[in-house]
């Protein structure tokens, strides 16, 4: 049974509808993202599970019981504040107690929670300063741990991560997933940034204009996008238009000839369902073309270009290389060798080859 | 070299400033409270001669005793006046705040176009003088003036109020006169608070009027503190209100220390009464500065 169930919410602004007509189940225990560009609504659908928007039409049932009507002060769902609210005239201590103290708890119990939830997050030698006196990684801990003090049946993070820097983010998102499986409480996150989205959520739900565009499993959603827009927001993607040829289905799969606009044909594992004679995209993730200078012997799919231009990023190099059409293709090789060594350059005609499973065939 | 002597011309000019003009005028203020009366020019003695040398000092300084504030202590017109003072002003200050919060509240959570207007009204009345500003209060409160007709026409009442030359009217002006400087310190506290930390109270478990009492007020408590010293110690010492409005019954420091100095001529006493008053307001002008310096270590 789903501990949170969207049953096609809408929220409006003016004439503006923020969410556009969700339904989405989260399951008990699961860390769940929303992500999406900046205005997708991800941010709607949370404060509307925290009870600061009500839907404009639809129900958000919370174990079953429809919550739309219920003040956010009686609801069993905390929530995480992006700026992290951290009372600025209330020590650690008393921040985290704060919401314990506002329940029917002894004075004893909130004691012992509080303390537990200071060890939860090693914030115990710090309990006694004042927001103002803490680093920003430190503040994000504290916020966390008063989210996470009353025991909600839900934890709602609102970008959690964003005021930190790259290394630290990084670190705090291994801690999250942590103390998430430590508790078993279930998380939901909202956040921008697809890279934290993947490393932390079981699952996660692409978001657009107010929409779901793709609930699935981070490897999934990588893998399988169902669309342009999902497979061009999560990571790096050559996108190459054409026309749908002959469909064949081998184990299960279905696969499709395409014909690019430089009359080239490509093979392509079929990632929604298309007939032959349709306008449709190939999506191919540039770590998964080989770059070479020598013709490969057999390849399912085979183009030529010439090295444009290189990104060198230490680990990785970029190829940009340039057809005969005129239109770029990105791929990425990892770099195992000392660059020295590396046998492609600048204005060198390669050859890119892919297999049909790199590449996914979207529809327009 | 130079640099440095720049400097400390730039910290010379002030302090000569206020040398010149606050602590110098102090001294001869606190030594003619230390004089006696006397039917001279100028009303009280000992004068003080230089040419008389060393010899003359010590008999000035001999001259000098503490009879004005005897006179004040012991006579009560000074005491009530005193304490009529004192129970004016925390009162009109406690009113005040009364009427500045909400009105510093809704200009914080007004929207952000709008709140530039409603600070620019809050300010607008210094463009007039204070003086005329008080003395239209004359109109509107007097047996015949606008607040009596309008209750009349309405049917209210049926006689006119006596509010004119009442303390009611001084309270009124008081309140009237300070409430910007009410206003904008608590409106400056409320505007820089996050809303989302309002959102985080309701979240834990707070009703919107718990969270209130648990947020809101402590973190506009720095601006209702400063507030209410930028209101209580000109109130204390206020002359012109309680002349133009508040009549003959109504008592205050001011009006007596006017009366002492203009009406009877007695300097000494008109002195005293004016170090007593300056003396009062010291210690909450302590208090505030040091609430000021611990509020600017907090913001760092």
């Amino acid at each position: 049974m789903p501990i949170v169930e969207f049953d096609a919410v809408r929220k409006n602004f003016g004439d503006f509808a923020a969410v556009d007509g969700v339904s989405l189940k989260i399951y008990p225990r699961e860390f769940f993202a929303l992500l999406g560009p900046s205005g997708c609504g991800k941010t709607t659908l949370l404060r509307m599970l925290a009870g600061f928007e009500t839907p404009t039409s639809g129900r958000i049932l919370l174990d079953g019981q429809d919550i739309s009507t219920v003040p956010p002060n009686r609801r069993p769902v905390n929530m995480m504040f992006q700026s992290y609210a951290l009372f600025p005239h209330l020590n650690v201590r008393d921040n985290i107690a704060f919401g314990l103290k506002r329940s029917n708890r002894s004075k004893s119990e909130v004691e012992d929670r509080t303390a537990e939830m200071l060890n939860l997050v090693q914030m115990n030698d710090f309990a006694s300063r004042k927001p103002h006196q803490l680093s920003g990684g430190q503040r994000q801990r504290v916020a966390l741990a008063r989210s996470l003090a009353k025991n909600p049946k839900l934890l709602l993070l609102d970008e959690p991560l964003g005021a930190l820097d790259a290394k630290l983010r990084e670190q705090t998102q291994f801690e999250l997933v942590n103390i998430q499986e430590k508790l078993g409480t279930t998380f939901i996150i909202v956040t921008h940034d697809q890279e934290e989205a993947m490393t932390v959520a079981t699952r996660i739900g692409l978001m657009n204009r107010g929409s779901l565009m793709q609930v699935a499993t981070p490897s999934e959603i990588y893998e399988n996008p169902n669309s342009r827009f999902v497979a061009d927001f999560i990571g790096d993607v050559n996108m190459i238009e054409g026309t749908a040829g002959k469909v064949t289905k081998r184990d299960g799969e279905a696969y499709a000839e395409v014909k690019t606009m430089s009359a080239a044909t490509l093979k392509a594992r079929c990632g929604v369902p298309v007939s032959s004679g349709e306008k449709c995209w190939l999506a191919i993730r540039p770590e998964k073309i080989a770059v070479s200078r020598t013709r490969p012997r057999s390849a399912a799919n085979l183009v030529s270009g010439c090295v444009d231009d290189i990104a060198y990023v230490g680990n990785l190099s970029t190829y940009h290389v340039k057809l005969a059409d005129g239109s770029l293709i990105k791929a990425q090789t990892a770099n195992r060798e000392r660059i020295a060594r590396r046998e492609i350059t600048w204005e060198d005609e390669v050859w890119l080859s892919w297999s049909p499973d790199a590449a996914i065939m979207l529809s327009d | 070299m130079a640099a440095g002597l720049r400097r400390y011309l730039l910290i010379v000019v002030p302090y000569a400033w206020l040398l010149v003009f606050f602590l110098a005028p102090f001294f001869i203020v606190l030594k003619i409270s230390l004089s006696d009366l006397a039917v001279a020019m100028p009303p009280y003695t000992p004068t003080f001669d230089p040419s008389a040398g060393w010899e003359g000092f010590k008999a000035f300084i001999s001259q000098l005793d503490f009879e004005s504030y005897i006179f004040l202590a012991t006579d009560s017109l000074y005491v009530n006046a005193f304490f009529s003072s004192l129970q004016i002003a925390v009162l009109s200050t406690f009113l005040a705040l009364l009427v500045a919060f909400p009105m510093a509240y809704g200009m914080a959570r007004a929207p952000d176009w709008l709140r530039p207007l409603l600070v620019m009204g809050v300010i607008l009345p210094f463009w007039t003088s204070f003086l005329i500003r008080v003395y239209a209060w004359v109109g509107i409160l007097r047996s015949e003036g606008l607040l009596n007709q309008f209750l009349i026409w309405t049917g209210i009442i049926s006689e006119p109020l006596q509010i004119m030359n009442t303390p009611v009217a001084v309270y009124i002006g008081i309140v009237y006169s300070y409430l910007p400087f009410m206003v904008l310190p608590i409106y400056a506290t409320l505007e820089k608070m996050d809303e989302s930390l309002l959102e985080a109270a309701i979240d834990l478990g707070c009703s919107r009027v718990k969270a209130f009492w648990l947020v809101t007020l402590p973190l506009a408590m720095p601006g209702i503190i400063a507030g209410c010293f930028l209101v209580f110690i000109p109130a204390m010492g206020e002359f012109v209100i309680p002349e133009l409005l508040g009549g003959s019954r109504t008592l205050m420091m001011g009006k007596t220390l006017w009366n002492e100095f203009f009406s009877n001529r007695d300097w000494p006493v008109a002195s005293a009464v004016a170090i007593v008053l300056l003396l009062t307001l010291v210690v909450p002008i302590v208090i505030f500065q040091r609430q000021a310096e611990r509020q600017q270590e907090a913001g760092r």
